[in-house]
């Protein structure tokens, strides 16, 4: 149950244990105990809403920053990606293949105050040999999820 | 002599589908949940669109052989063994056709002379008994029933057999019940058959929407293969029920006549539909599997919710229907969707739609969110408490 348990709740976090019980063929109390142990062995990491802030308020920008950094003894990355990814500033931080190391996403509340955290806080730590810092202009999809689905149900009412 | 007099009488006949009466009632009505849809709620997946407009872009607009594409043909015939472990041969026993419907008339057209018989287990899909009755046949409906869970039997079977019986016409998993036939009870009616010398026809369009066991396909039992045609198509596994394409696959001499009938009146299934079904077959089996797990959740849901309404249900373990009984509430199918629909605006199908036998029962499909479902099942337990 543990594989579909999480498919359903990657899709929506608000189904109650009741709910789900019912999908799964399983006791509320199985349930329950079962996202519990999830939730402890921090399979289930966080619940997470996804907002289209634009719609609200636009006034935020986000900057994905290619980083290339010089791995250290004993830790390679670690100890700079923890560095980093510890600013409140930074939203997600990865590790990468190829002509950079990190990919380090930020949001700020301008341009400005983006560019200040770039050039005072993550170019000035120890190890980091450069960035590239790219702003985005148009989120389409985020964790899977497109951000403004014009898809519509076209199905009849009735059908065979 | 009026327009509608110079219509043919066979045409006449043919009592409108039941489906359509209730279709233009709920299609004037707003914020109704519907339940009635037999299709799936999910669009076709995306690499299935994508791979049709790229063979577009590439210029693929034109007629194809009449049996279709030989390279979908291929796929089709590598899918069935794969799935079904029956071997055809790509090039004298499969035909691609305009969804399983034209499929199904064309396989009544190519095999009934006037006055034939076909067995018609019912509740059924709406186009059987009128596929056969416009080839020319007579269809011999074999109600089923709750109480074995609407599965045909060949008891049942035997006391409506004639020597006019030519063939039998099976679809299961079944819509509208959701019936499904284990593969002992399936080899009993190929016993019968083989009896009796019939052909049989059979549709297994919901067999990828199989949820306990594994779907048994009706020509992999012994002897079967070649007294069978296996109908099959890409609008429930696959969501492209728009696209209308499907197939049949049998004996040369059954897949021949069915081409010949086909080739002057469709000439072929749409290039840009087969194009899409390459797609669907190469690479869609994990959307496919994830469409069916999410079905099954749902199926739970349904089930469990009409229970606690108090309305008898069998479990249904295929397709994506469920068929509650209302007789309880001393309503026909008709009177009860009519009412719900004013009182509730959840929209279901009569049950006698799908023949005499759906009688006191209503169709609902559960190819809707799990959130449309829950409201649904809300209101249907309102409306039914309000009953008494």
């Amino acid at each position: 149950m543990t594989k579909e348990l999480l498919q359903l709740l990657e899709k929506d976090h608000s189904l109650s244990p009741a709910q789900l019980a019912v999908m799964l063929g399983r006791t509320e109390a199985e349930v329950a105990a079962e996202i519990r142990r999830l939730e402890n062995e921090k399979v289930i990491v966080k619940y997470h809403t996804i907002i289209n802030w634009e719609k609200v308020c636009a006034d935020t920008v986000t900057a994905v920053i290619d980083v290339k950094i010089t791995p250290q003894r004993e830790v390679g990355f670690d100890a700079i990606a923890e560095r980093i990814y510890r600013f409140p500033e930074v939203k997600s931080l990865y590790l990468m293949s190829g002509a950079y190391d990190l990919s380090v996403t930020v949001e700020g509340r301008n341009l400005k105050e983006v560019a200040r955290f770039v050039a005072t806080k993550l170019a000035t730590i120890e190890g980091v040999i450069s960035t590239t810092t790219h702003f985005m202009l148009k989120k389409y999809k985020d964790a899977g999820v497109i951000i403004d689905d014009r898809e519509q149900d076209h199905r009849l009412v009735i059908t065979p | 002599m009026s327009w509608a007099d110079r219509i043919s009488p066979a045409v006449k006949a043919i009592p409108p589908s039941g489906i359509r009466r209730f279709f233009d009632i709920v299609a004037e009505m707003k914020g109704v949940i519907s339940l009635g849809v037999g299709e799936p709620d999910f669009i076709t997946p995306w690499h299935i669109r994508e791979s049709c407009v790229y063979g577009l872009q590439r210029g693929y607009t034109a007629y194809t052989s009449n049996y279709g594409l030989l390279e979908l043909r291929e796929e089709i015939a590598r899918v069935t063994q794969k799935d079904c472990g029956v071997t055809y041969d790509p090039r004298k026993e499969i035909l691609v056709t305009v969804g399983v419907s034209e499929a199904l008339d064309l396989a009544m057209r190519a095999i009934l002379s006037p006055g034939d018989e076909v067995l018609v287990p019912e509740p059924c899909y709406v186009s059987y008994k009128a596929c056969v009755t416009l080839a020319g046949g007579v269809p011999v409906p074999v109600p089923t029933h709750i109480e074995n869970e609407f599965r045909v039997t060949v008891d049942q079977l035997e006391r409506l057999v004639t020597p006019r019986t030519k063939a039998l016409l099976i679809g299961y998993p079944n819509n509208p019940t959701g019936a499904i036939l284990t593969r002992s009870e399936l080899a009993a009616i190929a016993a019968f058959a083989a009896k009796h010398d019939l052909i049989v026809i059979s549709d297994e369009i919901y067999a990828n929407l199989t949820y306990e066991g594994a779907h048994t396909c009706f020509s992999s039992l012994p002897g079967m293969r070649d007294r069978t045609i296996l109908l099959n198509g890409f609008s429930k596994a696959y969501a492209m029920t728009g696209w209308r394409i499907g197939y049949a696959m049998s004996n040369p001499d059954f897949i021949g006549a069915m081409t010949k009938i086909h080739q002057f009146t469709m000439l072929c299934a749409p290039i840009t539909a087969q194009v899409a079904a390459i797609e669907a077959l190469r690479h869609g089996e994990s959307n496919m599997q994830k469409m069916v797990s999410e079905y099954n959740c749902r199926r739970r849901l349904m089930l469990e919710g009409f229970r606690e309404i108090g309305l008898e249900c069998f479990e249904p373990k295929g397709a994506f229907y469920i068929f509650p009984s209302i007789a309880k509430t001393g309503l026909t199918s008709l009177e009860f969707a009519e009412q719900l629909l004013m009182a509730e605006k959840v929209a279901l199908v009569p049950g006698d739609a799908f023949g005499e036998s759906g009688q006191g029962y209503v169709r609902c499909s559960y190819a809707s969110s799990a959130a449309n479902l829950s409201e649904a099942l809300e209101r249907i337990g309102r409306f039914v408490k309000k009953l008494g």
